[in-house]
């Protein structure tokens, strides 16, 4: 089945302009006559929950930590993209897009991505207008910076805590219009199941993570702002609770998941440093803007860094890649990173490094500047490392930290599931295959702000309200499977601990699945994974009760979803025969090993939908086509 | 270079928030110096887990200081002992063979206890909600450069926006006063020109739900700056006595 992602027809300069026209409204006095579920309050959640309270809708917001401040959102740290074009240096609308759409490696929507830059300058002026407290220049204006993918410099920041600060504003306008009675907040609750009544999204069922209850919640409408998956590789930049659960959900229940392959691999995190390891830490992209990347040209160098002089350094990206250096794209430059440590040339006690090195940014501009653009950076690679990055070069190693893939949504960002909608990380949409840098916290506003809250009025107004009942067969027999599920899990009492079990999982991702992947390692993860999923459900063991606070009993069902979707992951990968952005088939790969990709064959959207446990997904493509950027091979050089 | 060292933990276990809580000796053996302080316990947590024994139930989640969820007061200090520092930032290089450690939760009448070292900060984001924030909808704004801010006063912005929300102050409070988070909030938006039209119902508004809410006074102890890992200064707390002193002044003069 081709699926049609009903983008509006015209000039893509009017697209959005002429759709939201065109969508049906609610009227304002009708608003407070419709209830919204928004699940996850992160940037993309957060954002639309405020918003849709602001416009006078009914809200119920859910999140599975004690405060919707406490979102992964709230580690970005380097900065968010718009295309004001302040420094006067060749920015536009239209040069955004085309940014993104070529750092997606041409596997984004276009319109959306059009959207996407049109709205990003509402969102710093919003943004400034909540009390943000973006980096100034002297003369009291907003500062700006560059970022890998791009040569203006279009990036606004707030030092290295931009997604902290960018979080806390959408907190605040959100605990407004709690305190306003407008949005109902319910923290502490993880979203179990999602409620289909008569074909359309009408609830969940959470489950309250203190006391042990699940509770049915109606509505209107369902918005997931869920996040990334990348904890599926146990090792990732993401907080110890992100997860794929709410959006695994609602692919059982017939949304359809695209593109899960395109995972994103972040070049500069903390390398691992032990087996107990419980995540990785980035270190920002904006990084790169003062930072140096080499390596010693000589493999297996034994010597210290400051020990190798200038002539003995590869400084590999700015030696590749003239034009773009140390600012490459983020999957170019993690592939570099990696095919110089498996050649022998990483650094560090493992071998599994490269080096970041500040030394010239410090000599030529001093040590105050570099403190004042990144000193909460600098501090936290010491904290961890015991390391002054001052001093020596900062050792770094690509990590995962992004994912692209997620449900599919059409240009309303409504899946194809009436009634569901899917904004922010959990969502496949806009960056294609590789996502540029600080376009994430641009996205998740942009979705949360001013898209959704146009585009659920069209869908609402459109709709006939169902009133369904939380007493309905619909939400009883959901509230039973996730009961079913849950007494299930407590009831092996096996052998192996949960994380045990989701390391493993994290390993075989890592390896198979990672930055570099094979038909035929695909086929054998494949296999692997089945088989830990398989003991899984004999051998785990999840201590404790389930009416109560259980930590264990929350991560036995976040791997087991993992343990499913992996799957889901690698026959995508299999299925795409091309390399594109983080997509990396070794079979595919230009002469100087780049991402070669098929835009005869694969220049298509993936949506993979649930047909049953232990059958095949059935595999669906939405055609893109580019009608206004030009398809090339991508160079940075 | 990592060493490994044995430690002897002496945590607090509670069921919920109805039952007595006790502490309770556990052994930590051979944790290795790189691990972080919450890593250290993920380890023990597999061993209870594995010989059939609960598992110790703390908050976390980013690991990496930012999001404010961990926290637990460590021989007496919330966070630990090292400045600037969160829990999950703590590395174990920081203690030696053969050390005790206490671990408990952050305790105020306004922080109940969930279970062991987690604690229910709800109280905050009511706080929030009675006035941190700029009433502003989304769509209205003018252009962002509209509006040109002092640079120093957008440091010192940024210096007071950093607050992560972890309560770490008002544990260390000897009266539980969320004083300095309140001051934190205020003052990154009183030093804005976009926070002024309503400054003075601001700081009434917040100072009032803490004082509700269950919080103590401040006594100029400055041990919550003191234990600040993101360095929040106590002079964000002098900012919020100046704009609370001019609010109520205002106020009766009407």
């Amino acid at each position: 089945m081709l699926l049609d992602g009903k983008v509006p027809t015209g000039p893509i300069a009017e697209k959005w302009d002429r759709h939201r026209f065109e969508l049906k409204l609610v009227n304002p006095a009708n608003k407070r006559k419709f209830d919204i579920i928004v699940v996850g309050t992160g940037l993309a959640g957060g954002s639309a929950a405020a918003t849709l309270g602001e416009l006078g809708y009914n809200v119920k917001a859910f999140c599975f930590q004690d405060s919707p401040r406490r979102a992964h959102s709230i580690a970005a740290q380097g900065g968010i993209n718009a295309a004001k074009n302040y420094p006067n240096d060749g920015d536009s609308v239209w040069r955004l897009f085309y940014d993104t759409v070529k750092g997606g490696d041409f596997r984004a929507r276009e319109a959306n991505v059009h959207r996407l830059a049109q709205v990003s300058n509402q969102i710093i002026d919003h943004c400034v207008a909540q009390g943000i407290p973006f980096a100034r220049d002297y003369g009291g204006l907003l500062a700006n910076r560059s970022f890998g993918g791009a040569q203006v410099s279009r990036t606004f920041y707030a030092r290295g805590q931009t997604g902290q600060q960018l979080l806390l504003g959408c907190y605040s306008s959100l605990m407004r219009q709690v305190g306003a009675g407008k949005v109902a907040m319910f923290p502490r609750r993880e979203m179990l199941d999602v409620v289909i009544v008569k074909g359309h999204a009408k609830g969940i069922v959470v489950r309250n993570l203190i006391t042990g209850q699940l509770e049915r919640h109606a509505a209107d409408a369902v918005v997931l702002a869920t996040g990334g998956y990348g904890n599926v590789f146990f090792l990732s930049t993401n907080a110890m609770g992100c997860n794929v659960t709410a959006a695994y959900r609602a692919y059982l229940k017939g949304a359809f998941f695209a593109n899960p392959c395109f995972t994103q691999i972040h070049p500069t995190c903390i390398p691992v440093h032990g087996t107990y390891q419980s995540k990785l830490t980035l270190m920002s992209e904006s990084l790169r803007n003062d930072g140096r990347v080499w390596v010693p040209q000589k493999a297996g160098e034994k010597r210290a860094a400051h020990q190798i002089p200038e002539s003995e350094r590869d400084y590999f990206l700015e030696r590749k890649y003239p034009s773009f250096g140390n600012l490459v794209p983020r999957d170019v430059a993690s592939r570099n990173a990696k095919q110089l440590c498996d050649a022998g040339k990483g650094v560090g006690a493992t071998g599994l490094a490269v080096y970041l090195d500040f030394a010239d940014a410090i000599k030529r501009d001093g040590r105050a500047v570099i403190e004042r653009k990144y000193g909460n950076l600098f501090e936290m690679y010491e904290k961890i490392t015991g390391e002054d990055p001052y001093t020596t070069p900062m050792m770094i190693y690509p990590a995962v930290h992004y994912t692209l893939g997620g449900l599919w949504v059409d240009y309303n960002l409504m899946s194809n599931v009436p009634g569901l909608f899917v904004i922010g990380e959990a969502n496949f949409s806009d960056h294609g295959a590789n996502r540029l840098g600080a376009s994430a916290l641009m996205q998740g506003l942009a979705d949360g702000y001013f898209v959704l809250p146009y585009t659920i009025g069209g869908y609402l107004a459109g709709t006939p309200k169902l009133n369904p009942a939380t007493s309905s067969l619909e939400f009883e027999e959901s509230e039973r499977a996730v009961q079913a599920r849950i007494n299930k899990l407590l009831a092996i009492n096996g052998k192996r601990t949960v994380d045990d079990f989701h390391r493993q999982l994290g390993t075989i991702m890592w390896d198979y699945c990672g930055m570099s992947r094979n038909n035929a390692g695909l086929e054998k993860a494949r296999g692997l994974i089945q088989t830990l999923r398989s003991e899984f459900w004999q051998n785990v063991t999840v201590p404790g009760g389930e009416k109560d606070f259980n930590q264990s009993l929350e991560r036995a069902g976040r791997v087991a979803d993992f343990m499913d979707f992996a799957e889901l992951m690698v026959i995508d990968a299999r299925e795409r025969q091309e390399s594109c952005g983080g997509h990396f088939n070794e079979a595919y790969q230009t002469p100087e090993n780049e991402a070669l990709r098929d835009d005869e064959k694969f220049c298509h959207v993936a949506a993979w939908e649930f047909k049953g446990t232990g059958k095949a997904p059935e595999l669906h493509k939405e055609p893109l086509t580019f009608e206004n950027v030009h398809l090339t091979q991508r160079s940075y050089k | 270079m990592s060493k490994h060292i044995n430690l002897t933990l002496k945590v607090w276990r509670q069921k919920n928030q109805k039952e007595k809580g006790h502490f309770e000796t556990i052994s930590a053996p051979d944790i290795s110096t790189e691990m972080s302080f919450l890593e250290m316990l993920d380890v023990v947590n597999e061993k209870l887990s594995l010989t059939g024994k609960e598992p110790i139930a703390f908050d976390h989640d980013c690991r990496e200081g930012i999001c404010g969820m961990c926290g637990a007061v460590i021989n007496g200090r919330p966070h630990g002992a090292l400045k600037g520092t969160t829990l999950c930032q703590l590395h174990m290089r920081h203690f030696n063979d053969g050390d005790s450690i206490a671990i408990e939760p952050f305790r105020a009448m306004a922080f109940k206890v969930i279970k062991d070292l987690a604690v229910d900060r709800g109280a905050f984001d009511q706080i929030i909600q009675a006035g941190g924030f700029i009433s502003v909808n989304a769509g209205g704004a003018q252009d962002a450069n509209a509006l040109p801010v002092a640079q120093d006063k957008a440091e010192l912005a940024m210096d007071a926006a950093q607050c992560i929300g972890c309560g770490a102050c008002v544990a260390a409070c000897p009266n539980a006063s969320a004083m300095l988070f309140i001051s934190a909030k205020i003052s990154q938006l009183a030093l804005l020109p976009q926070g002024r039209p309503e400054a003075a119902r601001r700081a009434l508004a917040m100072v009032k739900t803490m004082d509700r809410l269950g919080f103590g006074n401040c006594g100029n102890e400055a041990e919550c700056e003191a234990e600040c890992p993101k360095g929040i200064s106590i002079s964000n707390i002098a900012r919020l006595n100046r704009e609370f002193f001019k609010a109520s002044f205002g106020a009766s003069l009407k």
